[in-house]
């Protein structure tokens, strides 16, 4: 991989482009996150993370890779921004992912309440990951608050149904400056791959992996499906795959003058 | 065969003696009990109305194989759906649910198991529910913690590992009333990450207050859906009126709790009936408070002290599994607890399949935690017990085991905010 090719978020640089969410924890997901799939950065669920229980989450995580701890289980931007300033006390870094919902079913963010807590906590000086639903003015409104990238959802949280808002996501790529990282949904490296082609930043998936048969080996899967699509869209895609067919011969030949 | 659930109770004055007897054989002697008590908050709800609509015209028996077999074909499963899974058309198919759950069960929790502990503080009970072993006619040793002896209690089970507490009392305002609850939910939250309780339903100020004192959960089991069936074993006391106790999660919700239990105690009226109207009752709070943490629970009769007999009758372990794969079909994302009224391999089991949370190290007693925990016998006094337990596994005998089985457990996942 080009290595000039960096993602950068909030100044800071990565080489990886896969991110680990934190919905089902375990040592091994861990590990093979790191060790298999090349993850720099991985969400921790500050709400499981605060515990005593011996095997606590953050002595898992490896030396050298940053740790992105989010707000779940936050209902409103007050109850993130306690949250994200509880996780900075306690020695998590300055990076937050905001996540806030009022949804227990179906775990959708709320955007309005996203954008209230992202202001305040980038005013706090922190790297404020929004995890939102696509809607393009939401994520203007973001930038405008502070935010250090943009993470829509691709579908549902958990449920592996990939890029169920493809049209809109694409969107926010064309149109937003920031880091655009699809967060939620990505549930095989096809559709990884599929989101790095259109411009995706980074891919963050957590299901995926940890209900994959063998760890490692999807870990590995995702590495390199994250990696073809972003040279895909390094090197610019083929006319064949951004506007469809087209006729190879000009239908305008006949014309003379 | 009705269960016999009648116990004697031969220390009784001879009043008391005559007016347990005339609540048992004359319903005329007891009180009204779809009528609220003057100081019981109303609240303005449709949702029991709606459960009791959808269950009223439920028929277990009048589903067949080829409606189970639909629903196991669809992706999303609808109440009709869910209804069919309940009858015993779908007993033949229990495997196959089993399965459908587990994949459900995994998708929305990963391989993870919730460990709690409950902890009983007072048994006084002011309630007559023939099948309680804190009933109030029941000769049992009664006892109510001190604010001391209960952080004493906390302290031994928090020593354990365990980080979820979930504060028990008997029915009884007078005897532990909502400060005395309060007091000793501030002191849970100095120990334990996440506070639950299990008291006598409140008004919605109250459970905003227990809220403020660390509270973050509150279960109520229903007992049974079916008034009728449930003015004949609820004979005297505030528990006696069933709009009150349905709109308890409510009440609680409003006041602030992040989230709410919801059980019919299975074995005392139409099992499949009253599973229905649990999961409706989620259903619907679900949809109106989306924010909620909801779960379901399951319990099963289980003997009491002075009357052994009692039991789950009709509602054995396989019909206990189909129940909790439709719960877990029907209402992916919400929890399930399996608690030790339940065997140790019927948990093991289960946990692979649906229920997302079991309890460990349980004594069901008044302040006997260190003699159970240490083996050290304490220096106070006991209470007895609610009822007996089948699962008698300890905090970190229950841990292990569940790792053995794949699983990880989890002891927190909480933040009070």
């Amino acid at each position: 991989m080009n290595t000039t090719d960096k993602l950068v978020i909030g100044g800071h640089e990565f080489q990886s482009r896969f991110i680990l969410g934190s919905g089902k924890y375990s040592l091994k997901l861990i590990e093979a996150a790191v060790r298999d799939a090349g993850a720099e950065i991985i969400t921790l669920a500050l709400r499981r993370a605060n515990t005593k229980q011996e095997e606590s989450i953050l002595d898992y995580i490896p030396q050298g890779v940053t740790l992105l701890p989010n707000t779940s289980g936050a209902r409103n931007a007050q109850e993130a921004v306690r949250i994200a300033r509880l996780a900075r006390e306690l020695g998590c870094g300055d990076f937050v992912k905001i996540e806030i919902m009022r949804d227990a079913k179906y775990l959708l963010p709320d955007n309005a309440e996203t954008i209230k807590a992202t202001e305040t906590l980038a005013k706090e000086g922190f790297v404020v990951l929004p995890y939102m639903y696509p809607d393009l003015n939401v994520a203007r409104d973001l930038v405008d608050a502070g935010a250090a990238a943009i993470m829509p959802l691709g579908a549902p949280i958990g449920s592996n149904k990939g890029l169920a808002t493809k049209e809109f996501i694409q969107i926010l790529i064309d149109e937003i400056d920031l880091p655009v990282i699809v967060d939620a949904g990505i549930g095989r490296p096809s559709q990884a791959c599929e989101a790095m082609e259109m411009g995706a930043a980074a891919i963050m998936a957590n299901t995926a992996l940890a209900t994959a048969g063998d760890l490692p080996l999807m870990a590995a899967a995702f590495r390199q499906a994250i990696e073809a699509g972003r040279k895909a869209y390094l090197s610019g895609l083929g006319r064949v795959l951004t506007r469809g067919a087209s006729a190879s011969d000009p239908l305008t030949g006949f014309l003379h003058d | 065969m009705e269960q016999q659930f009648l116990i004697k109770n031969e220390s009784l004055p001879q009043g008391a003696l005559e007016r347990k007897h005339r609540l048992e054989t004359d319903p005329a002697a007891r009180t009204s009990h779809m009528e609220y008590l003057p100081d019981m908050e109303q609240i303005d709800s449709n949702i029991r109305e709606t459960v009791m609509e959808q269950v009223g015209g439920f028929d277990p028996g009048s589903y067949t194989v080829r409606e189970v077999r639909a629903a196991l074909d669809h992706e999303r499963c609808s109440l009709e759906d869910f209804k069919a899974l309940l009858s015993p058309a779908a007993e033949p198919f229990l495997e196959e649910m089993a399965q459908r759950a587990r994949m459900e069960t995994s998708r929305h929790f990963g391989n993870t198991v919730y460990l709690f502990t409950p902890l009983y503080i007072a048994n006084y009970c002011e309630n007559y529910c023939v099948y309680c072993g804190f009933n109030c006619y029941n000769h049992i040793k009664r006892m109510r913690l001190t604010l001391e002896q209960i952080e004493h209690e906390m302290q031994v089970i928090a020593q354990s590992g365990m980080e979820e507490i979930l504060i028990l009392t008997g029915e009884s305002r007078a005897r532990s009333d909502v400060e005395y609850i309060g007091e000793a939910c501030r002191l849970a939250r100095k120990y334990f990450r996440m506070v639950g309780l299990e008291i006598y339903p409140v008004n919605t100020e109250e459970y905003r207050y227990l809220h403020q004192c660390g509270a973050d959960y509150v279960t109520v089991f229903q007992e049974t859906y079916d008034p009728d069936k449930y003015e004949t074993l609820h004979l005297q006391g505030r528990k006696r009126v069933w709009p009150y106790r349905f709109e308890a999660q409510e009440r609680a919700l409003r006041g602030g709790m992040r989230g709410v239990a919801c059980s019919a105690l299975l074995g005392l009226s139409d099992f499949r009936t009253d599973a229905l109207a649990s999961a409706l009752h989620v259903y619907y709070l679900q949809r109106k408070y989306p924010q909620a943490e909801l779960s379901l629970s399951c319990p099963r009769l289980r003997p009491i002290l002075n009357n052994d007999k009692i039991g789950p009758q009709d509602v054995g372990e396989r019909q206990l599994c189909q129940i909790l794969c439709a719960y877990r079909i029907f209402l992916p994302y919400v929890g399930i607890t399996v608690s030790s009224r339940e065997s140790a391999a019927f948990r093991d089991g289960i946990v692979k399949i649906a229920a997302t949370k079991v309890s460990a190290g349980v004594s069901t007693g008044i302040g006997d935690h260190e003699s159970k925990y240490t083996g050290v016998a304490g220096d106070g006094e006991q209470g007895d017990e609610q009822f007996q337990i089948n699962d008698g596994r300890s905090f970190s005998r229950m841990y292990r085991d569940m790792e053995q089985e794949g699983l990880q457990p989890v002891l927190n996942d909480y933040l009070y905010v």
